[in-house]
């Protein structure tokens, strides 16, 4: 494979990406696109985006040897990302600081934002204090009855949380009502999309945002391994984190990269979330990529133990990461993700978000298959915290 | 001479602009649209826009995507409504029928049978909401090839260099966005949105719809002025959704359309 240098001019990944947005937001988007070109380009925005990512949200955080599980599972050696030790708990943070800056920069006043499990919207809630902000977040209706306690958080933090009650009132929908806001108001608004879908340049802005994860992490594998991993896992639902830990590996041929989206109750049911697996390429929310769709192209209600991969898009890079055969996609179900959760709580002392339970279940599976002196890093994407009421409930124990 | 240049050429020698009204195919009922499509015909509109319904709609205010929700659950799937067009079509040979929508139930079709059928049924032309100029080429073309002309939006926010795209590529018309928001939304600014109407027209040499925002009669009378054609969804679709069967949702969109005729009917004192 050529250098791999995506996406092109117009936000193209191969036939994926590129911006089937209203024409009113064409005019943003290009300006987005620019400001942000010319922010990348700034020494000084960078150093800003560093020393932001270094006092504020904790950065660099540790690549973990998860010693006991590797042993226990007599394979390959697992490492961990770790992401949840962040600021906010999650990864979702490194894009919110960066676009949080891009929008002040911009001198837009007024940030929105959608969120699904609620960690990226705590995450912007949280930027847009500390740069002054004002911040609307949408979230579905069914995804705050899930997700309570970060809707208080980001309530604490200032910030407004607006119900979604149209379509399936989860994450897709939010993110239309986000769009739809975005529409209103494009003059004095910033919308800080909290994954790597959307149009052309979010996809790419982003990864780009989040390319720290993968960048560190592979700078710590070859400090405490002295090699590069053989494989890096993480959780697939718009994709964010996984561009993140898997951007810096594309063009390093021998890493597999190996994304894990939500099998909820098993693909025969179709009850899931895993577009790459089992939807086909078609449009939503600005750009083209894999879809889970009925027949008609009608967008398909999903289903995932956890909000946050429970969306029925995915980012168009992954698609063409599917297509050229770059990464490798599969699922997990609600019940190995669960069981994943469980295994980390009770023997590395970590409780994982449920999204990153997925990633976990798929390494926990192939590590036994390798050599104990191979490498699987897994982005350790958020802490579960925020799951602890959807766990509890699944036992029968209310908090 | 398609259907859309017959009206546009007829209401230029009438100096007025035309109505269309915009309803959602397949709501208040299965039964409804076409019946409908008549009575908004005999009541005054001069073209109509039917919009297939999608799950997303993300470019719409809340009137049309509760509509297009009741309508896929109803069981509506674009072929229905490519039907309810040629069912049209039957007793009505004039009226020009747009249909308007988002890209990715098309592309479920594909947008080559897309476009045969709809030009087959007797469409005139297609707004896909979401594909923009830029990735909308082919698709253009498909729709050009089969005689469906392929009808761009603009914004108040489209550059110089975007309309020029849109001249290259669009026909029919140009639907013009009047205002920086959804469809439902509310608006003040008309005298410079007719402004803009005006320079588009000239630098399109196509007819300049607009829509968004236009709500009663007194805006539509207005818009009438300076653009060539006057679209009505959210606040007709809104009627309709309280209707309770087929009969009363004729009567009332005859009603609505009624209040709304006689506003375009006032000769244009500017151009």
């Amino acid at each position: 494979m050529d250098k791999y240098e995506l996406p092109d001019a117009m936000g193209h990944y191969g036939p994926y990406g590129g911006r089937f947005v209203a024409e009113t937001l064409i005019p943003a988007l290009d300006e987005l696109n620019q400001a942000y070109q010319e922010a990348q380009a700034d020494p000084e925005f960078r150093a800003e985006l560093h020393s932001e990512l270094r006092q504020f949200v904790g950065r660099p955080n540790p690549l973990y040897h998860a010693e006991r599980i590797s042993r226990r599972l007599g394979g390959a050696q697992i490492y961990l990302k770790r992401e949840d030790l962040n600021h906010t708990g999650a990864h979702k943070i490194n894009n919110a600081v960066g676009q949080a800056l891009l929008a002040r920069r911009m001198g837009k006043k007024r940030i929105i934002a959608e969120t699904g499990a609620g960690q990226h919207g705590v995450a912007t809630a949280t930027v847009a204090t500390r740069y002054g902000m004002e911040c609307l977040v949408y979230m579905g209706e069914e995804d705050i009855q899930r997700q309570s306690s970060n809707v208080f958080r980001m309530r604490l933090l200032g910030a407004q949380v607006a119900a979604v009650t149209s379509g399936t009132r989860t994450l897709k929908d939010a993110l239309n009502e986000a769009l739809r806001d975005w529409v209103t108001h494009v003059d004095n608004t910033f919308y800080v999309i909290g994954t790597v879908a959307g149009p052309h340049p979010y996809p790419a802005m982003v990864r780009d945002f989040h390319r720290v994860i993968g960048d560190e992490a592979r700078a710590q594998c070859l400090e405490l391994t002295g090699r590069l991993p053989d494989v890096c896992v993480a959780c697939v639902g718009g994709g964010s984190n996984a561009i993140g830990l898997f951007y810096p590996f594309i063009n390093d041929q021998s890493v597999r990269l190996i994304g894990v989206e939500a099998g909820g109750l098993g693909l025969s049911t179709g009850q899931h979330a895993a577009p790459l697996t089992s939807g086909r390429p078609g449009v939503l929310h600005g750009n083209r990529t894999y879809l889970m769709e009925d027949e008609d192209g009608q967008i398909l209600p999903t289903h995932s133990i956890s909000a946050g991969l429970d969306y029925p898009g995915v980012g168009p890079e992954h698609a063409y990461l599917k297509d050229i055969g770059r990464a490798e996609y599969v699922v997990a179900t609600d019940q190995e993700a669960l069981q994943a959760f469980h295994e980390l709580c009770r023997t590395e002392g970590i409780i994982p978000a449920l999204e990153t339970a997925h990633a976990l279940a798929h390494a926990f599976a192939i590590a036994p298959g390798m050599r104990s002196d191979q490498t699987i890093i897994v982005n350790l994407s958020g802490r579960g915290d925020k799951d602890i009421h959807t766990v509890a409930a699944l036992e029968g124990i209310h908090l | 001479m398609s259907r859309l240049t017959a009206m546009f050429a007829l209401l230029q020698q009438k100096n007025r602009a035309a109505l269309i009204p915009f309803i959602t195919a397949g709501d208040p009922s299965l039964t409804a649209t076409v019946p409908l499509m008549h009575a908004l015909v005999e009541s005054g509109a001069d073209a109509i826009e039917l919009g297939m319904p999608f799950s997303d709609p993300m470019a719409d205010g809340p009137s049309i995507q509760r509509a297009s929700e009741r309508a896929l659950g109803r069981g509506v799937k674009l072929r229905m409504v490519l039907e309810w067009v040629r069912e049209f079509r039957h007793s009505n040979q004039q009226t020009p029928v747009i249909l308007m929508g988002y890209l990715n139930p098309l592309e479920a079709m594909g947008m080559a049978t897309f476009a045969e059928l709809a030009a087959e049924v007797g469409v005139d032309g297609v707004i896909v909401v979401d594909l923009t100029p830029e990735e909308g080429r082919e698709e253009s073309a498909l729709l050009k090839a089969c005689g469906v002309d392929p009808i761009f939006l603009l914004a108040p926010t489209s550059g110089a260099a975007r309309v020029q795209t849109v001249r290259e590529l669009g026909s029919g018309f140009v639907y013009y966005v009047s205002l920086r928001g959804i469809t439902g939304a509310a608006q003040s600014d008309w005298p410079e949105v007719l402004k803009r109407v005006g320079e588009l027209r000239q630098a399109l040499a196509l007819p300049v719809a607009i829509g968004f925002g236009i709500r009663d009669a007194g805006t539509v009378a207005r818009v009438a002025q300076g653009a060539d054609a006057v679209v009505v969804g959210s606040a007709l679709v809104e009627q309709l959704a309280d209707c309770r069967d087929d009969q009363t949702a004729v009567q009332v969109a005859k009603i609505f359309i009624q209040g709304l005729a006689d506003a375009v009917q006032k000769p244009r004192s500017i151009q």
